[in-house]
């Protein structure tokens, strides 16, 4: 249980995707101007990072290990996702599709999301069960998430705000992510992680 | 003659200056950020990326005529992920330094958005000769691109640059700018000194030619009076 706080922990505060990492920074910066698709974006990859760790997972420890093919690893993460990805599409447009309605546009740029890709290949480099992989892609997910609101509600401030021409647009998005960074560098050593 | 090899050269050279993929197109922001602590790290990315342009670029320009339109990215996604577990085996082969260095950002080649927006716009239209020069000149402007965002960062940040002690002894080095929070403030810092020297340039060719096309800066500037008005 202690173990499965601190993978969450970890991928939440500490090791956030977005913000130590840099994985999945063209949605970070694509989708954070407005928080309600900011938290679009966040839903669909929550959804999509839990079910791509758990399907890859189960992939490569019952089909690509025992048949001495994790060179193939790579191909076979990505293809499952897209596959997920068209997948979760379909059935959501089914059976859900109020839900389906609300991720609709985001879904499909999920599978080029390096995040995603990169939660499947770190349950792997890092050896977890498949619950760990689990809880680790939700809260990789959600950690994703959370940057991803708190950065969108600092960009809706800073079209107010008074910027050197030069500054405008993509660098003061980036100074803004660096002191969104800063913040969370606070976190390292929580909990010993 | 002359005419075919100065095409060839701009197509080269339109990579590396007027789209560079990382610094104008703001592509590919993964691996141009997580990996540029150092220099040395910036240039193994880039050479390693620019393999697999190349190489996904010479076979989707050879296959283009036969890919059916509809599954067309996924099969162009299939080469690429061949291309990058190729590189993933050499590098672990023969540069196993720079594959720990790298970890996982070496398989994450495979979803950076540069070579899947070449392989898209590029070469699925244009012949071999020109998307090889296209992959070179992308992936060029990627390594220039990413030595210089690590170079900034290795020279404030260790004082020291490719294995040279430059500032160390010094000046105390700024530790921020090789953790995750110095990458985004690097880059956004660069990104403005392009802005600046591309605002100049337009300005001298205003000159003579009304507007500079600089719809970019257009925006700007209404939003900010906008601004004003409230």
């Amino acid at each position: 249980m202690r173990e499965i706080v601190l993978i969450a922990l970890g991928a939440i505060l500490v090791n956030n995707f977005v913000l130590s990492r840099f994985l999945g920074i063209c949605p970070f910066l694509g989708v954070s101007k407005k928080s309600s698709t900011a938290i679009g974006m966040g839903g669909a990859v929550i959804f999509v990072m839990t079910l791509a760790s758990a399907v890859t997972w189960t992939v490569y420890r019952f089909f690509l290990e025992p048949n001495n093919l994790d060179y193939l690893q790579t191909i076979v993460f990505i293809l499952v996702i897209a596959a997920l990805v068209q997948f979760v599409e379909i059935v959501l447009k089914r059976f859900v599709p109020a839900l389906f309605k609300a991720l609709g546009i985001y879904l499909p740029l999920i599978t080029t999301n390096c995040a995603v890709l990169g939660a499947a290949l770190l349950n792997i480099e890092r050896n977890y069960n498949l619950l760990h992989s689990v809880v680790f892609g939700l809260s990789a997910g959600i950690g994703f998430t959370l940057a991803l609101i708190l950065f969108s509600g600092i960009r809706e401030k800073l079209e107010f705000c008074d910027i050197p021409d030069v500054f405008q647009g993509l660098p003061i998005t980036f100074i803004a992510a660096a002191l969104v960074s800063v913040a969370f560098t606070g976190f390292k050593g929580l909990f010993g992680i | 003659m002359a005419k075919p090899s100065s095409k060839a050269f701009s197509v080269l050279k339109n990579g590396i200056m007027k789209e560079n993929p990382v610094l104008k197109m703001v592509l590919g922001m993964c691996p141009s950020l997580a990996v540029t602590t150092m220099a040395r790290n910036g240039i193994g990315m880039g050479i390693a990326a620019t393999f697999v342009l190349t190489g996904s670029n010479i076979v989707i320009s050879f296959i283009r005529k036969i890919v059916p339109d509809k599954v067309r990215i996924p099969v162009f996604i299939t080469v690429i992920a061949g291309f990058t577990t190729i590189v993933q085996m050499l590098l672990n082969a023969y540069l196993p330094d720079v594959y720990k260095e790298l970890g996982i950002y070496i398989p994450l080649i495979v979803v950076n958005c540069i070579i899947l927006a070449r392989a898209e716009m590029f070469a699925s239209k244009n012949g071999v000769g020109l998307s090889i020069l296209d992959a070179l000149g992308m992936g060029g402007g990627f390594t220039i691109a990413l030595l210089i965002i690590g170079s900034v960062r290795e020279i404030l940040g260790a004082g020291t640059w490719m294995g040279l002690t430059l500032t160390k002894d010094i000046i105390d080095p700024a530790a921020i700018m090789i953790l995750p929070p110095g990458g985004f403030l690097v880059f956004g810092f660069i990104i403005a000194v392009i802005n600046k020297i591309s605002v100049l340039k337009v300005r001298n060719k205003e000159i003579s030619s009304g507007c500079g096309m600089n719809c970019e800066g257009c925006a700007g500037q209404s939003g900010e009076n906008g601004g004003d008005a409230q």
